[in-house]
Parts: C-alpha cells; structure tokens; sequence
C-alpha cells in the first residue's frame, strides 16, 4: 500500500521539472500582482508629483540612493525596517485568525517600558549584562503577550470587538508609561525629559558585526522565519487559518477556537513587545515618550501590504523602511515637504489593496487542466 | 532570505525606474560647493507649526541667505534612531559640517554618539545640556524666553480687566515653570493685584487638550491667555475665537490673532546660527556653550498686535530695556503658591543664575499644582 502511495508522487520522474516549473508559474502571481500594483502606484505618484511641479526622475533616483543605493542607505534602511518586521508581525498573526488587531503600538510601549524597568534593580546590583538582558527580554515579551492577550481573551470571552480595544488600550499603554516615567520612575537626573533610570552603556545590545544595523533586525528575521513555520507548516498554524476561514466550521470542527485566539494575540504581543526592548536595549537605553514614534501603526501597514504573510513581512519592512530612510533626503534636496512620502505609502497601500481583486483572474497562473 | 531581499530589491527599482521609464544612468548627485559650508538643521515636527519648530525654519531661512551657506533641512523627524540616521545622512550624502538638531531628545544618546563617531563634524543642539567630558565638537546653545515671557507678562498685566491672566503650560518642568513665573511676575510688576492660573496639558502637543484648557481658563475669567506649549496655535485661535487677547510663544503668532494678539515671547536662533556660520567661516572655534536672552539678541518680542494698548506698549518697551540691561527677574523675598519662602529677602538671582534651571514651583500669584 505503502508503496502505490510512493508510486503515484515519485512515479512521473520524467515530469518532475516540468512539473516544478508549473509550481513557479503559478506561485509567480504572488510576486507578479504586488511588482505590478508598486508599478502603477509610482506611475500615480508621478503624475502627483507632475501636477507640483516635481521631476518623478529625481524623486524616484534620491529615493533609490537615499535607500539603497549606498552601504549607508542600506544601513539606514535595515535600522527602520528592525521594529517593522515586529510589528508587522503583531498585526499578521491575529489576521490569519481573522482579528484585526491595531494596537501593536501600546504593546510595544509596554514592552519597552517594563524592559527598562526590569532592568533598574539589576543595574542597581551590578549584574552582568548577561543577566539583565535576558530579565529585560522576558519581561518585555510577557507584558507584550499579556497586553494584546487581553484583546483577543475580550474578544472571545466578552465579544468585544478587537480593533477598537486594541487601537483605545494603546493609548492606556501610552499613559500608564507617562504615568510612571513622569512619576515615581523618573530618573532625576534628566529633568527635562522625563525618562526612567538609564540602562547603562554595559547593557545595551550592539550591532551585528559589519552591518552596523542592531541584533534586532536578525532577531525579527528569525522570528517572522519561526512565524511562518508555525503559520504554515504546524498543526496550530492550520487550525488558526480554519479559524480565519469560518469560525463556525472550526467550531465545528472541535477546535478551540478561544484559546486559538488568545494564544495568537499573546504571540502577536511578544513580538511588539520584542520590538519595544530592541528600542530600549538597542537605542534609547531607557523608556520614555520617545518609544511611541509610531512603529506600532506603521507595522498595520507592512501586514497588509504583506498580505499577513510573516515571511513576506521582512522584505516589505525593509521597503517601507527604504521609503522612510529616502524620505530625509527627498526633503533635503526637492526641498519638498515630509508628507511626499507618506502620500507615496498611501497610494501604495491603496493600490495594493485593489490589487488583491486581480488573483485568480489571469488564465496564466492557474493549474493546467482546470 | 537574501534572495528574496534581492527580488525586492528589483522590484523597488523596477517601480520607481520603471514607471518612469528612465534609466540608472540618469541618477545625478548635486555637489556642494568646494568652498560651501553645508548646514544640517532638524525639526522634531513640521516647519510651519507656529511653535518651536517654526523658530528655527525662519532662522535658517535667514541663514541661507548668507553668501556661502547652503542649509539642508529636514522636519518630522522622530527622537529615535531616525535622527541618527538623519544626522549621519547629511554628513555622508549632503557633506553637512555643522549640525543643527534642534529637539530636545536628540541630545543623548543620538547627538552624543554622532558626535564621537564623526569628530570633523560639528553639532549643537538647542537646549542647555552639554557639559564637561561630553565630545568638544558638540555643544549646546540656548535662548532664555523667559525674558521675553516676562515682557508678555507686563503686557499681559496692562491688558487685563478682570485682572485674572490664563497661562496654558506643557509640563510641570523646570524650562516651563519658569516661563510661567516670568509671565506672572511680568503682569504682577505693572499690576499686583494680576493673577494667573495656568493648567497643564501634560503634553508637549495635545491640541484637544489645549483647546479645552484655553476654553476653561476663559470661562473661569481669564481675559489674556498666554502659554508654553510646542505650538500655541491652537491656544491662540481658540482665544481669538472666543473674543479674549493672547500672548504669543516660540515663534510669531500675530496673524493668528488680527484682533486680540498683544506679543509673543519668540526666539531669535539666527543671531545665534549665523554667529555661528561667521565663526566657521573665519575657521575659528565654536564655543560649546552659549545661552543668552535679550542682552545677546537671542529672544525677542513679536511686533505689537492690535490687542496691545498704548500704555502696554510703553511699559513692555521699557521692561525690554531693562531685560536687555539684564535686570533680574527673580528677587527675594519671593514665596510659591503655597506660602514657602523660596527667595530670603536680599537675595536675587540674575539672569542666567543655573538656579532659574531648577525652579520647580510655581510663584504666589499663580493658580495652578505641579504634582
């Protein structure tokens, strides 16, 4: 039996490459669609620039050199697409489930925030730094997990509608951080600007060797890899994308579909937490208003422009983060204002949303025979 | 991984040229100026914000007027590795050797460490942080607006008739509180019986919080308001809407307000930014502080609006005298608003004592907590 089974995959040998082609040609509408819907959203943002009076050439070549074009562009690019890759994955996770969570901003906050707290006693003591980190790491994590748990535990258990608490309990995390930051945490020795303690210069995490971008952009890499892994290839990924597909099937089915929820709103949660301790331990080196520079809805963003796909996540971040790095130098030398980049990401992520009408429509990508 | 970075990679490029239908080929880098002194200056918000920001953009407005000097700005720019990057982006593309990065949250760690990552590089930031043992080639430079406060205050106190001044404030810190005092003790000193009660938003910029503290402070009796926050536009407006005269703050404010506005406490950056480009220029050192009010031209008041009075005019004209003659603010005996002492009879506090960088009260005649 076993045998007949192996038969009718290995037996066609012959075909096999045609066969992986096949594969290839019809896994290419997922490259082809996006590339073509960036192609028409720089042909309208040409127009858009046309109509001011801009040149699209110079606008497209300085945001090409400001991203990528040199080894500092890249740097610049790859620091800002770090936090992205985070983020976007706070937003991707729950989406497969079909939760539209948007509050990756306060879970980031509060991450970061308990991280640099946790790290106070231990500084104190004078731990090493291989002891503060990871205390930091797991407290930033845990409260990110617990933060937009909370969401999807609401959702499930009191019906309460997830973007709505995830967007309002961001702001509670905004203010429970101000609260402590400009009260009893706050470092006296910086009356200005209120901040906690600082995390001291022995513990803050240093750049990957000869990138000169922070370990936080590797660990976003290995995470959104671990992510999709689970998403795609394990028994939890599967039952989550049933859920996602028709809750009452899954129901039905016998999953549990509560604490399918909830699980994946807490995974959704360490990975925003995740990205407040690389803020912290990576380049603040303390908490303060500053963790709230909008990462959290930048990463809506990169999960739909990435389809929810945790793979696809790295390399949208690292084109918004691109997008972002170009924009300084768009503003310096077309002297035009920071807003030109953010209408670029707008038509983009427009464009790119109707484009999702075009899968399954061209006879191209579809299997041969049907 | 890296293959699919690559496709993307194609794929930007194949958008952005594409689309175009230009070729690589054409991709130009405008050099400065062998003999051109590139400036970098960086806004935490937008250039036009009426506020804080918009000081500096009409100071290097000014600054690249002069014959020399090319100025690259660039606004909205976040307190996070973003101004790193920002500041080593004018460095390595534009050929930036000074640095102007104006917000507050940019000093330590980002400004510190570009510092000593880039030593031919000079930066100094707007606000009185630098101190012994940070890198030379940084520096701090400030304008003490308190003065100029002092001077809305005198106006503020000659405009009133119901003798109660509202004072819409950020944060309960030190830089802000003694804006606030200065405003007081301004009004007090042409009108005692003047009382100012200020509310905090406890934001830098809220402007629904500020517009409902503007309302509050007008039902509650104000007849003047004044404020310190980024940008008083909001604070203005809402006044100017609701019939009551306003005093300005960090930048000109007055076509906000054709009918109520008296002045505004404004900086003056370019006196320092061009001190600064004059120095370069002749290759002599810049210093690594340098704060001043009126006396060094580094604030000013905005013109007189239509609000200002006749007899306003002449009393805020003679405490800008006095304040360019650098004529105390702070003499004891001086109480807060709770009855403590804070200033022995005999003692007075000049300007620019580091002891006015510490003040964390408010002064008697002003309604208002800071806990």
């Amino acid at each position: 039996m076993a045998d007949t089974v192996n038969q009718g995959v290995v037996a066609p040998a012959a075909s096999a490459p045609a066969e992986f082609l096949d594969r290839i040609r019809r896994s290419s509408e997922y490259v082809v669609i996006p590339l073509f819907a960036l192609i028409v959203a720089g042909l309208i943002f040409s127009l858009f620039l046309f109509a001011l009076g801009h040149s699209p050439a110079t606008f497209f070549s300085l945001l090409w050199r400001g991203g990528f074009g040199t080894g500092f562009s890249w740097q610049n690019t790859l620091v800002r697409a770090a936090p992205l890759i985070f983020t976007g994955l706070c937003v991707a996770i729950p989406a497969r489930l079909g939760l539209t969570i948007v509050g990756g901003e306060g879970a980031l906050v509060l991450g970061g925030f308990t991280a640099a707290v946790a790290a106070i006693p231990f500084v104190h003591a004078g731990a090493p730094n291989y002891v503060v980190l990871p205390a930091m790491l797991l407290c930033a994590t845990l409260t990110g997990a617990a933060w937009i748990g909370l969401v999807g535990a609401l959702r499930h258990y009191r019906g309460i509608n997830e973007t709505i608490a995830s967007l309002l309990m961001s702001y509670i995390a905004i203010a429970i951080m101000n609260f402590f930051v400009e009260g009893a945490l706050r470092d006296p020795g910086n009356p200005n600007k209120p901040s906690t303690l600082p995390i001291g210069d022995a513990n803050m995490i240093g750049n990957i060797p000869g990138v000169g971008v922070h370990w936080g952009l590797a660990a976003g890499v290995l995470v959104a890899l671990a992510l999709w892994i689970l998403m795609n290839r394990t028994t939890f990924g599967f039952a989550a994308r049933v859920t996602g597909g028709n809750v009452r099937a899954a129901r039905a089915q016998g999953l549990s579909v509560g604490r399918l929820m909830v699980i994946s709103c807490a995974i959704a949660g360490a990975c925003a937490g995740l990205a407040g301790f690389f803020e912290v331990a990576a380049v603040q080196g303390r908490a303060n208003a500053s963790l709230a520079a909008g990462y959290g809805f930048t990463g809506i963003l990169v999960a739909f422009l990435a389809r929810q796909n945790a793979l696809a996540i790295i390399p949208v971040s690292i084109l918004l983060g691109g997008i972002a790095a170009a924009g300084g130098l768009i503003q310096r030398r077309m002297g035009m204002p920071d807003a030109t980049v953010l209408v670029l990401q707008g038509l983009m992520f427009v464009v790119l949303l109707v484009s999702e009408t075009l899968y399954g429509r061209f006879a191209f990508f579809r299997p041969k025979g049907n | 991984m890296s293959a699919f970075t690559l496709s993307r990679r194609t794929l930007l490029k194949s958008a952005a040229i594409g689309s175009i239908g230009l070729s690589a080929g054409l991709l130009t880098r405008r050099p400065a100026h062998a003999e051109d002194l590139t400036i970098g200056i960086i806004y935490v918000g937008s250039r036009d914000d009426y506020g804080w920001n918009q000081a500096h953009a009409v100071a290097a407005k000014a600054l690249a007027a002069v014959p020399g000097v090319k100025v690259v700005e660039e606004e909205n720019v976040p307190e996070t590795i973003a101004v790193a990057k920002t500041m080593e982006s004018m460095i390595e593309l534009d050929g930036a050797k000074l640095i102007f990065p104006t917000s507050f949250g940019y000093y330590s760690p980002f400004m510190l460490d570009a510092a000593k990552k880039y030593p031919d590089v000079q930066f100094r930031h707007a606000a009185p942080l630098w101190k012994e043992g940070d890198p030379t080639n940084a520096g701090s430079y400030f304008g003490y607006l308190d003065q100029a406060h002092y001077v809305n205050g005198v106006a503020a106190g000659l405009s009133t008739k119901s003798n109660k001044l509202g004072f819409v404030a950020a944060k309960p810190i030190s830089s802000v509180l003694s804006n606030a005092n200065a405003f007081a003790l301004g009004a007090r000193s042409v009108n005692p019986k003047a009382e100012v009660q200020v509310i905090f938003t406890g934001d830098w910029s809220m402007p629904v919080r500020e517009a409902e503290a503007t309302n509050a402070l007008i039902d509650a009796g104000a007849d003047v308001i004044g404020c310190h926050v980024d940008s008083p536009k909001t604070v203005i407006q809402t006044a100017e809407s609701r019939g009551v005269k306003s005093v300005g703050h960090n930048a000109s404010q007055a076509n906000l307000a054709p009918k109520g506005f008296i002045t505004g406490a404004e900086y003056k950056w370019e006196t320092i930014y061009k001190k600064f480009a004059d120095l370069l220029a002749k290759g002599e050192p810049l210093p690594n502080f340098t704060g001043g009010g009126y006396d060094l031209d580094y604030v000013q008041n905005t013109a007189y609006g239509a609000g200002a009075s006749p007899e306003a005019i002449a009393a805020a004209d003679k405490a800008k005298e006095d304040m360019r003659a650098k004529k105390p603010i702070y003499i004891g005996p001086l109480k807060d608003n709770k009855g403590n002492e804070v200033i022995p009879a005999g003692t007075v506090h000049a300007p620019y004592d580091p002891w006015i960088d510490q003040i964390n009260f408010l002064v008697e005649g002003v309604q208002g907590s800071i806990t």
